[in-house]
């Protein structure tokens, strides 16, 4: 028996295999939504994932690239359209554009 | 699953200090570096982790620096009469002018302390709107300079380092919960704080010469859900602005409480700035409809403009024109004189069937450097966005080739991140009250940035008529002064023993149940309050009756509230601060007996808008039981220059 779960429920997506249980973004989350996983060397525990802000400094702050991603929910997904053929990509579809490596402005 | 950090309802932390600033925000790092330097000790209390808190976790725009500026053609006192007077008054004068005159000198000490201010990569070299000689560059409108864009990423690990090192003590993951007052009375001078720790329960007493509020101020009033991502506005989910109802209940005066604006729908339509628009961040955007036709943009009377330099300068015969975060308490922007070029109004076109839904920003058609400069620099540098950046560019977002939805276009506008200048009702979404973003009420505050309490300062976005980084910036910094000066003349309060047990029994009464009312159903209660008895017209009998359920409220508080752990303890206790706030959007909004096309406010038996005699700040303070109605001139805080000299404490 499993009660509804509070959503959206993967605010952010650890990578178990990269993840290390470090805790830095346990300790720079701005709503407290992580919990330090009872076991050693384990990514955090999402209790709280209906608070999550969304606002990124646990992504930023990880020191293994990929073992924390932000997943934004259903409700967030806003189309483009590339100009010179139309088609349309979204952050979450599946088969997306190639992802673009240029990069932020310095 | 065991609770990871040791519990201690039971312990009592005393902390003993000169200058005690609660909230670590902007506004609160600003105050504490600033009253740090002086050489007084520094305490600063911050519900959440100070190195990534409140809005400022980023910025993109310096707003209104107006004195030494480098090619600056405004005074400080033109500028500020101009941005009141785009508010029909109802604005904070004092601070404004402070931010005008401070504004400049802040950003520098800023980059002093490691923030990058300017262009020193060149990557906009040869940009219109970059000044060759200095490196920084500009938004909006590039000849009067009054807003820089910045890279404000970095700005409060900048802070954060600069207080480490002169030694101001920092107590994250602590909620403050109340202020102290001498012997204990309501009205009178404050003496300290209390909190509890969000982790471990703990209680915290803070004694202290001067105490600094910057908890910035209430959201979710009208509407909230967690379900539905994004609907706790600009500031995170636990940034309740608890500064209000720990200021309402010690007896601070508040102005401008009737003052709400309509902002979008409950959710955001998507990530920050992660949709298409032509304002803010996004400024000045092209937008075109799904058959590739570019929506017009407009000057100030409503003439098509065919340039896209036009956009960024001001009208001929227009001196400057005013643009930015709070701008104008208007629905449309401002006064004539100040009035910006916006995007033609899309539902005319629409009913006209002159442009087709969906529209999109049209990124690739700017040229290169002011592509890069939003979808780069401002889309990027901006509190939450760089991941909105980085996210999207994995899924093949290019600027360079591609056109961002703009969803407000179709739900309206209005939310974080959107512009008011959308089709308002192609879905039929309502737009709901909001006092968190643009220009609101709040604690009034004097020229020395010090309410009507005796050693209580106020700063940020925690005082009536503050918004935005920069405002935040820069009158934190001058409270933190002038608080530390008078900190240096005090005597320590002596903190009253009664008070503090009322308190610790307030704050850890929700304990005593395992069941109840939890934080989520109280704030529907005030939601459903607020929105029914408090929405875009107010009349009497349903104020008095909203009064009546907020009552209603608070006794389930006392009889049903319920946390297991400090994290729920504080989101309840967070919840219930929220409550006076409602009150006191409702005590003001009785007071008022006027409409107001400045304020928003709309006033069912009194539908004259402005009238001579109404036009005035209307302000509001506890008193025991009572509310006591006041009012100030609306030229309050003039003459601006004058007295910023005689106050400004240099």
């Amino acid at each position: 028996m499993v009660p509804n779960p509070t959503s959206p429920t993967r605010p952010v997506i650890f990578d178990p295999a990269t993840c290390d249980g470090c805790n830095l973004c346990v300790e720079i989350c701005q709503c407290d939504v992580f919990m330090p996983n009872p076991e050693k060397g384990q990514p955090p525990i999402i209790l709280y994932p209906d608070e999550c802000w969304y606002c990124g400094p646990c992504v930023d702050v990880c020191p293994r690239e990929g073992a924390i991603r932000l997943n934004y929910p259903l409700m967030w997904r806003t189309p483009w359209k590339r100009k010179a053929t139309g088609e349309q990509s979204w952050y979450g579809k599946k088969n997306p554009f190639p992802p673009n490596k240029k990069p932020l402005v310095p | 699953m065991k609770w990871p950090y040791p519990i201690r309802y039971d312990v009592e932390n005393e902390v003993t200090t000169d200058v005690l600033v609660l909230g670590g925000g902007i506004a609160g790092c600003w105050a504490a570096v600033s009253a740090a330097r002086t050489g007084v000790k520094v305490a600063l209390v911050e519900k959440a982790a100070t190195i990534g808190s409140g809005a400022g976790i980023g910025c993109d725009h310096w707003q209104w620096a107006v004195k030494g500026v480098p090619g600056m053609k405004l005074s400080a006192e033109e500028f500020t009469s101009a941005l009141v007077s785009n508010h029909g008054g109802y604005h904070n004068g004092i601070a404004r002018y402070i931010q005008a005159e401070e504004g400049y000198e802040t950003l520098l000490e800023l980059e002093q302390m490691g923030g990058k201010i300017r262009d020193t990569h060149d990557i906009f070299k040869g940009s219109r709107f970059r000044d060759e000689a200095t490196k920084f560059l500009f938004a909006y409108d590039y000849d009067s300079r009054l807003v820089f864009r910045v890279w404000g990423q970095g700005f409060k690990r900048a802070l954060v380092n600069e207080m480490t090192k002169l030694g101001v003590r920092i107590f994250d993951r602590v909620m403050a919960t109340s202020l102290l007052s001498a012997e204990g009375r309501q009205g009178a001078k404050v003496v300290g704080a209390t909190g509890i720790n969000v982790r471990t329960g703990e209680f915290y007493t803070f004694t202290s010469k001067a105490t600094i509020l910057a908890g910035a101020r209430p959201q979710r009033i009208w509407a909230y859900c967690s379900e539905l991502a994004g609907s706790a506005d600009m500031r995170t989910a636990s940034s309740v602005g608890g500064g209000y109802a720990m200021a309402w209940r010690a007896g601070v005066e508040f102005a401008m409480m009737e003052k709400t604006i309509e902002q979008g729908t409950v959710i955001h339509p998507s990530t920050a700035h992660g949709s298409g628009h032509p304002s803010n961040t996004w400024y000045p955007m092209t937008i075109v409809d799904a058959k590739g036709r570019v929506i017009p943009w407009v000057d100030r009377d409503g003439k098509v403009m065919d340039t896209f330099e036009g956009r960024t300068m001001p009208a001929p015969g227009q001196k400057f024109f005013i643009a930015g975060g709070g701008s104008s308490s208007l629905p449309h922007p401002g006064l004539y004189d100040y009035k910006q070029p916006r995007l033609r109004n899309v539902d005319e076109l629409l009913a006209k069937g002159e442009i087709e839904l969906p529209l999109y920003a049209d990124l690739t058609s700017l040229p290169p450097d002011e592509r890069r400069a939003i979808f780069g620099l401002m889309v990027g540098q901006e509190a939450k966005t760089k991941l909105t950046y980085e996210n999207y560019a994995k899924a093949g977002f290019d600027p360079d080739q591609d056109m961002l939805m703009s969803y407000q276009q179709i739900i309206g506008g209005g939310a974080y991140g959107t512009s008011a200048t959308g089709a308002k009702m192609v879905t039929g979404l309502p737009y709901i009250r909001n006092s968190s973003a643009g220009t609101a009420g709040g604690p009034m505050v004097d020229w020395n940035m010090q309410t009507n309490l005796e050693g209580l300062y106020a700063a940020g976005d925690g005082i009536f008529g503050g918004n935005d980084h920069s405002h935040a910036a820069t009158t934190g910094r001058y409270a933190g002064r002038k608080a530390a000066q008078f900190a240096k003349g005090a005597k320590t309060g002596s903190i009253s023993r009664s008070q503090l047990e009322f308190e610790k029994k307030r704050v850890y009464q929700p304990l005593n149940r395992k069941d109840g009312v939890c934080w989520k159903e109280l704030l529907g209660g005030i939601n459903k309050t607020m929105q029914t008895y408090c929405g875009d017209v107010k009349y009497e009998n349903l104020l008095e009756m909203g009064l009546m359920m907020i009552d209603d409220l608070k006794e389930a508080v006392e009889t049903d509230a319920f946390a297991t752990d400090p994290h729920s303890l504080g989101s309840i206790l967070g919840v219930i601060d929220l409550i006076p706030a409602a009150e006191m959007t409702i005590f003001a909004s009785l007071a008022r007996k006027a409409s107001s096309i400045y304020l928003q406010f709309k006033r069912g038996e009194y539908p004259e808008q402005d009238p001579p005699d109404w036009h005035k700040f209307v302000t509001i303070r506890l008193a025991g039981e009572k509310v006591v109605n006041g009012d100030l001139p609306i030229n309050y805080g003039t003459p601006y220059e004058e007295n910023y000299k005689a106050h400004c404490g240099r």
